[in-house]
């Protein structure tokens, strides 16, 4: 008996009518946990009752307290007939159920109905005591702290990050089931969303013990959705990334968090058990993608790409050179850690990160965008206990992806995510990251000085380092047009890069950023079964290329050289398959400039044509130059010895040697690039490509005073002020005729998506100047010929003068900077030499303890983790031959100018933190903050009180008298966003962090006046501080003046 | 393509105040669509029409589950729904409840019943406000109304808490319930000069001097169905001012007041000789409307008996305002050195708040 829950229900107001004779309600309320009820006494006539209750004692096991949500239902007691439901609470337990989170939850919460929508509030004062179990083979994980947001919580410090953690739930879904066909739709939505509670309570149970086996303590950027596979089932799948972490407690570690995040992260070590960082992948067999397809199921195996700026395929095994540098800082980290080796023992299968923001000197290097896609056709789930088959087709997928990564030479996925299209009994799994080398030293077990050692060396050399290719110079896995790096001069870096995580902090960036989107739409016969599986998989390989050749170009138009946050999701429907990426584009200092676009005629003897051709080459020529100015892209032009700088020979003498890796057949194949033209080409030979070249054209750029994003901050504004406004937007439209075409389709797709950011950048202009991060665009296809795009981002504003001030003073240090570490680079190679030839590529624990030490102690080494580069360039795979002859031939950018050194400043969008708004003189009590990011500018989290993740059904059976479609999703909405933020203030937090709407699943029937939504969000409840209230505070008494349940001292300054 | 559902939901319900102005005002949405072109916002923004029907919509949207909770402002403050800052709340509320002088002018006074409702039609016409915005606001004073109606303690208070009104919003409706209660003639010919401003300023003195409230005679039982403290006017009041009557019915006692007052006016006044000609007149006026005011009807008709008695004769003479000031403030004081007269607390309770109307409705 491991747990005792406690409730009271203390009072209730605003609640509906019940008896229209009296125009008053008799309300009563009934508790339940489990199989056990409790009930109030009845409150008569009143709109406002007072209950008062007892405490009701629930006795439970913790296994139970993390499955089971509280279920408090308000009733109208009726003598004579049922009692009327008015509507119900669901409280989800969890964040009791860990120490450092909330003690209480007591607040106002929203009385909800499926059918009424909120219907009052109750008030309502839970408690947990939970007695310790030390059962070694309980079920429960209790204790195990969860968080959305993908980086290290702001009040933590990770001392190891262990990995990957994954695990699904299934179970037959209620509405599919017979007994939906007898009762009223009410229960029906309540045995749903009962269901999901009890499932997503489950599913956080069984991650968390995967996560207690792993000996870690929390889940860092956990995901959870939800698969509605109609009548084949429900799924409940989560990923997320296992993590010991430790509460920062000391003041002085803690403040310069706020101040300057990336110091303050370099002095708490970042730790990282070498086994899955680098080594894992290599324990299990390679499966080559398309190898090995299960059959139980029908299944289509599309290939897949690898985008690395562009182009795809899998090839090349590893890259030797840096495998060796792994090695041995690995084996420095080792030591450092003083040996407790048994913890690398245990070999995660799958070395992924669903992390997107990291320590600096984390990521040493970035391959590219993995990504793997597989079409499904759904099953009966027959056996809920046993989900194999959708355990065994995610296995697919990420070994596919794992294989990928290794192609790239990189030994770890990092901004990994999954995500599933579901249209009748046909899905589509996807899955993503982003290919990485991830520094071995953080794979240690944190001893403070060495890390307080390296630090400035790592500082300095991360800032260009993770451009830097990690595959085999001479054994590329694609054919890639290698430049050295523009920061450095000392490594290799691609012409273009793209990956799925946010902005490094360190990274130089010359200019800002901007939001670059591609949308496609692809018609597709209707089919049943394996046919239109067949056809959907066809179909992707196009979507994919186009997709990328979209983005290629736009990117280019914008004279940026670099993607991230990129996201590309394609959606499946009855009749059209939709893909929509988005990403965030900036201009690395690190790589070069990107080339022009040149279009080509086909046909050169036509005198108009000819003439067209040439006003469409100006008219894009002018709107590069155009968004240069706009997005203040101004590289420096670097001067002639520089760029002639050689490279130290050692060091390609030790890639020489190294490379051991074999090419796949694919490489052989490919050859995109013709020559070495300079500019990317863009050949109109048809109508479909006059289009294309139009459509680059017709994307306004947002309006004087806009910036908009969707990674975290926008690269390139480092002055936040406190204002954020968190909106979700929610646009259907529905295809006007039969006869519908391609280009028409994504002509319709492209306005639906222009306009609806017109419209946001309206609504939110008197915030200017504002910025829309992390804007994220999710596609659906409700039906045949309905379309439905939900944007949830968050409007931040900043000061534009302070903005000028700010980034002098970067600069003028990297300067000094700058010098100091060109030198010191150029010990690397050498020291990389000296340790050359990795006869294994991962090399047992012992090996890396001994050749630990001989690194540990040279500054310069370890500065070369980051120093070694990583490239990437164009390239294309297998699939891609396949549609060779189609259109486009893509090239890559020759250098035109490059960026010296000396410009280059070092921490771009790491300071904004420290310019903290003026005070804020509204704050009120109540007010609850929601972002979907994964701080608060001008504030500091001082409290994570655990996640929140929520689900909720909404129908109504009289739309028309609701306000219409329109009218009754902006009611749901806004009653889900008030729910969110009820549940928050009851756990004593006044803002959620890292909010997401995972689902927003609309369907309608106008004919018969219904419709019906589920919407799903999460994000972390915290406590946060203004950063001028702490001031104050800290000026005067340690303790803080914020919420009761913050009490944590650390809060000082 | 047509756009079947269109919507923006932010965790801060935005709002905007010129969107709100036309929502309150009653126009279509293709109307205040219209209008916004023609403000000239989209060559401000850049916007596309597209997008400002769009915007202006979801406003709409917004402002009309709103509504719902503007009927009972503290609902507003304390749901959950709409995240508002409360300055926003504040103005949302204010604005949602501020009347439009032309309309309230055609109300003041009226029941407010369905009957009055049916005759919003013929208002709209008459002023250009909008039916719907017509609506609003009748609706709103109806509200109100009803509220405080059954309500003790300070009219404006009671209307302030329970509205959450700004201090003088809450008084412009005390003066509108009060007028309603009372059912007080405002819509004759003769009063179409006086502003709303002039009807508000007579109504709060009224409510301070005349009512039950005024005196502090807080019935001791709060069961008593006494008479409303501040909307009612304290009829052993009116009762008793029939004994001012003496004042003009006592022939000597008319000529000493008389006398007293130009007296002590001579060579004060510009108007002297109309003032000492009209005296008698002026004074049977003001007196008798004290005595008649024991029946309702009279009680209805006193703006209109005021004008006749009072203001129409001094303004045909051409009284300047300073003289009618001094006129009545020696024509209220003389009364305190008629010896045989006994009533001078009553008089001074009737001829003190008289004498503050009297001055506010006295302009052309």
């Amino acid at each position: 008996m491991p747990g005792k829950l406690k409730v009271k229900i203390v009072a209730g107001r605003h609640l509906p009518v019940m008896d229209r004779a009296s125009d008053l309600t008799d309300a009563f309320v009934e508790v339940k946990f489990g199989n056990t009820t409790f009930k109030t006494d009845v409150y008569l006539k009143s709109l406002n009752p007072q209950w008062n209750s007892e405490w009701f004692k629930f006795e439970v096991d913790d296994e139970d307290l993390q499955d089971e949500p509280l279920q408090i239902t308000v009733l109208d007691h009726d003598t004579y007939s049922a009692n009327d439901a008015i509507g119900k609470v669901y409280i989800d337990i969890d964040p009791l159920l860990y120490s450092e989170a909330a003690t209480v939850i007591s607040g106002w919460f929203p009385i909800y109905d499926t059918i009424h929508g909120i219907r009052g509030e109750i008030n309502v004062v839970v408690k947990v005591d939970l007695f310790n179990d030390l059962n070694r083979f309980r079920q429960s994980s209790c204790g195990v702290k969860f968080f959305c947001t993908t980086s290290i919580p702001k009040c933590y410090r990770a001392v190891i990050i262990h990995g990957f953690v994954e695990e699904l739930v299934v179970n037959e879904d209620p509405e599919y089931q017979w007994i939906d066909r007898i009762r009223t739709p009410r229960a029906s939505n309540e045995a749903r969303q009962r269901l999901i509670s009890l499932m997503s309570g489950e599913l956080q149970r069984k991650i968390g013990l995967k996560v207690l086996e792993m000996r870690g303590n929390a889940v860092v950027g956990y995901l959870q959705c939800f698969d509605l596979e109609g009548e084949s089932g429900l799924v409940v799948r989560a990923i997320g990334t296992a993590c010991t972490l430790d509460k920062l407690s000391s003041p002085a570690a803690f403040l310069p968090a706020c101040n300057s995040p990336s110091k303050e992260m370099k002095e708490s070590p970042l730790v990282h058990p070498p086994s899955h960082g680098c080594r894992s992948t290599h324990n299990s067999p390679i499966h080559t993608a398309t190898g090995s397809r299960l059959t139980q199921n029908f299944s289509v195996s599309v290939p897949t790409l690898i985008y690395t700026g562009m182009g795809s395929g899998s090839a090349g095994k590893e890259g030797g050179p840096f495998k060796a540098l792994l090695r041995q800082q690995t084996q420095s980290a080792l030591e450092q850690r003083g040996g407790s080796p048994h913890r690398f023992c245990r070999r995660r299968e799958f070395p992924f990160f669903t992390l997107t923001a990291f320590p600096p000197g984390f990521l040493v290097h970035v391959g590219g965008v993995v990504s793997a896609r597989s079409v499904k056709l759904l099953d009966r789930i027959h056996n809920p206990d046993e989900p194999e088959t959708r355990d065994a087709w995610w296995a697919e997928i990420r070994q596919e992806i794992k294989s990928h990564a290794k192609a790239l030479g990189c030994h770890a996925v990092v901004g990994y995510s999954e995500s599933t299209s579901i249209c009748e009994e046909v899905c589509i799994l996807s899955a993503s990251g982003t290919a990485a080398v991830l520094n071995p030293r953080f794979l240690q077990d944190g001893t403070v000085e060495g890390c307080l050692e390296q630090r400035l060396e790592e500082n300095v050399s991360t800032r260009c380092g993770f451009c830097h290719i990690p595959y085999d110079e001479l054994n590329m896995p694609f054919p890639a047009h290698l430049t050295y790096c523009y920061n450095c001069r000392k490594q290799k870096v691609p012409d273009v890069l793209f990956t799925t995580i946010d902005l490094p902090t360190d990274a130089t960036v010359i200019g800002k950023g901007c939001l670059i989107q591609a949308r496609l739409c692809r018609l597709k016969k209707k089919a049943q079964a394996e046919a239109n599986a067949t056809a959907i998989s066809n179909l992707l390989p196009f979507m994919e290329y186009e997709v990328h050749t979209q983005l290629m170009n736009k990117l280019k138009l914008k004279g940026m050289n670099a993607l991230f946050g990129l996201r590309i999701q394609i959606t499946v429907g009855e009749n059209m398959l939709m893909g929509l990426a988005s990403a965030t584009g900036v201009y690395l200092a690190a790589l070069p400039t990107p080339g022009g676009i040149q279009i080509a005629g086909k046909t050169p003897n036509d005198g108009s044509y000819e003439q067209h051709i040439s006003h469409m080459q100006k008219k894009i020529n002018d709107t590069i130059a155009k968004n240069k100015e706009l997005y203040e892209i101004n590289p420096p032009e670097i001067s002639e010895e520089i760029i002639g700088s050689p490279i130290p020979e050692p060091r390609q003498r030790s890639r020489l040697l190294r490379s051991q890796s074999e090419s796949s057949d694919e490489v052989t194949e490919l050859d995109l690039s013709h020559g070495k033209k300079d500019a990317f080409v863009l050949e109109i030979d048809d109508t479909d490509a006059m289009e294309d070249v139009h459509s680059l054209l017709t994307d306004v750029p947002p309006p004087s005073g806009f910036y908009s994003c969707n990674t975290e901050i926008m690269p390139g504004i480092n002055n936040w002020t406190s204002e954020i406004q968190m909106f979700t937007s929610v646009r259907v439209i529905r295809l006007s005729s039969l006869n519908l075409t391609n280009q028409a389709l994504n002509k319709n797709f492209n306005d639906l998506c222009e306009n609806l950011l017109k419209s946001l950048y309206f609504k939110l202009r008197s915030m200017i100047p504002c910025c829309l991060c992390h804007v994220n665009f999710t596609v659906s296809l409700p039906e045949d010929e309905l379309i439905q795009v939900t944007v949830t981002a968050v409007a931040i504003t900043f000061d534009k003068n302070q903005a000028l001030q700010t980034t002098k003073t970067p600069v003028e240090k990297s300067l000094q900077r700058a010098s100091t570490d060109n030198e010191e680079l150029l010990q690397f190679p050498l020291e990389l030499c000296s340790d050359s030839l990795p006869s294994h590529p991962f090399p047992p624990v012992k090996e890396h303890l001994e050749s630990a030490s001989s690194n540990s102690g040279i500054p310069a080494a370890q500065r070369a983790t980051s120093v070694d580069y990583s490239s990437f360039a164009d390239r294309c795979s297998s699939w891609i031959e396949l549609i060779k002859l189609k259109a486009q031939t893509i090239r890559r950018g020759s250098i035109k100018t490059t960026v010296t050194v000396e410009k280059a400043s070092p921490v771009g969008d790491g300071n904004f933190r420290n310019r903290s708004a003026p005070p804020c003189a509204n704050s009120t009590v109540g007010v609850v903050k929601m972002t979907p990011l994964s701080f608060i500018p001008g504030a500091k989290i001082t409290k994570y009180l655990g996640i929140i993740n929520m689900f909720f059904i909404r129908e109504t059976t009289s739309l028309r008298e609701e306000g219409g479609v329109s009218g009754f999703l902006h009611a749901f909405i806004a009653e889900v966003f008030a729910m969110v933020r009820a549940h928050v203030a009851a756990l004593g937090g006044n803002a959620v962090v890292s909010y997401i709407m995972k689902q927003c699943v609309f369907m309608e029937n106008p004919n018969k006046n219904q419709a019906q939504c589920l919407i799903n969000v999460s994000g972390d409840a915290v406590v946060f501080v203004r950063e001028s209230d702490l001031e104050v505070v800290s000026s005067q008494q340690p303790t803080t003046n914020c919420q009761s349940s913050c009490t944590e001292g650390e809060v000082t300054t | 393509m047509t756009s079947e559902l269109d919507i923006f939901v932010g965790n801060t319900t935005l709002i905007d105040e010129d969107v709100y102005r036309l929502w309150l005002d009653g126009y279509s949405v293709t109307d205040a669509v219209a209008l916004r072109v023609r403000s000239g916002i989209l060559e401000q923004t850049g916007a596309t029409a597209a997008v400002l029907q769009s915007d202006t919509m979801d406003h709409y949207r917004t402002f009309h589950m709103l509504e719902r909770l503007l009927h009972a402002p503290p609902k507003l403050l304390h749901q959950l729904i709409f995240q508002i800052p409360p300055s926003r709340q504040a103005l949302l509320i204010e604005r949602y409840y501020a009347f439009d002088e032309a309309f309230v002018r055609e109300v003041l006074g009226k029941k407010l019943s369905k009957g009055t409702k049916k005759d919003l039609d013929d208002i709209s016409t008459k002023t250009g406000i909008t039916l719907k915005s017509c609506r609003r606001q009748f609706d709103n004073f109806k509200r109100v109304f009803k509220v405080v109606e059954e309500m003790r303690g300070s009219l404006v208070d009671n209307i302030q808490q329970h509205f959450l009104l700004s201090d003088r919003l809450a008084r412009d409706y005390a003066a509108i319930v009060f007028f309603a209660n009372n059912r007080f003639e405002t819509g004759k010919k003769k009063l179409q000069y006086l502003s709303f401003g002039d009807f508000a300023f007579c109504a709060e003195l009224m409510i301070q001097n005349w009512t039950l409230g005024a005196v502090g005679e807080a019935p001791i039982d709060p069961d008593s169905q006494m008479d409303d403290m501040d909307m009612d006017l304290d009829k052993e009041f009116l009762q008793d001012l029939k004994e001012l009557k003496v004042l003009v019915a006592d022939k000597d006692l008319l000529d000493l007041h008389k006398s007293l007052v130009c007296t002590a006016l001579r060579g004060k006044l510009g108007v002297f000789s109309e003032m000492e000609a009209n005296f008698k007149n002026l004074s049977r006026g003001l007196v008798n409307v004290a005595a008649k005011l024991t029946h309702n009807k009279d009680v209805r008709d006193l703006f209109v008996d005021l004008v006749e008695k009072f203001v129409e004769p001094c303004r045909s003479d051409h009284w300047p305002l300073s003289d009618v000031r001094f006129f009545l403030n020696q024509y209220s004081a003389s009364v305190h050195s008629l010896d045989g007269f006994r009533h001078q607390a009553l008089w001074d309770r009737y001829m003190g708040t008289l004498r503050g109307c009297l001055l506010r409705l006295y302009h052309d």
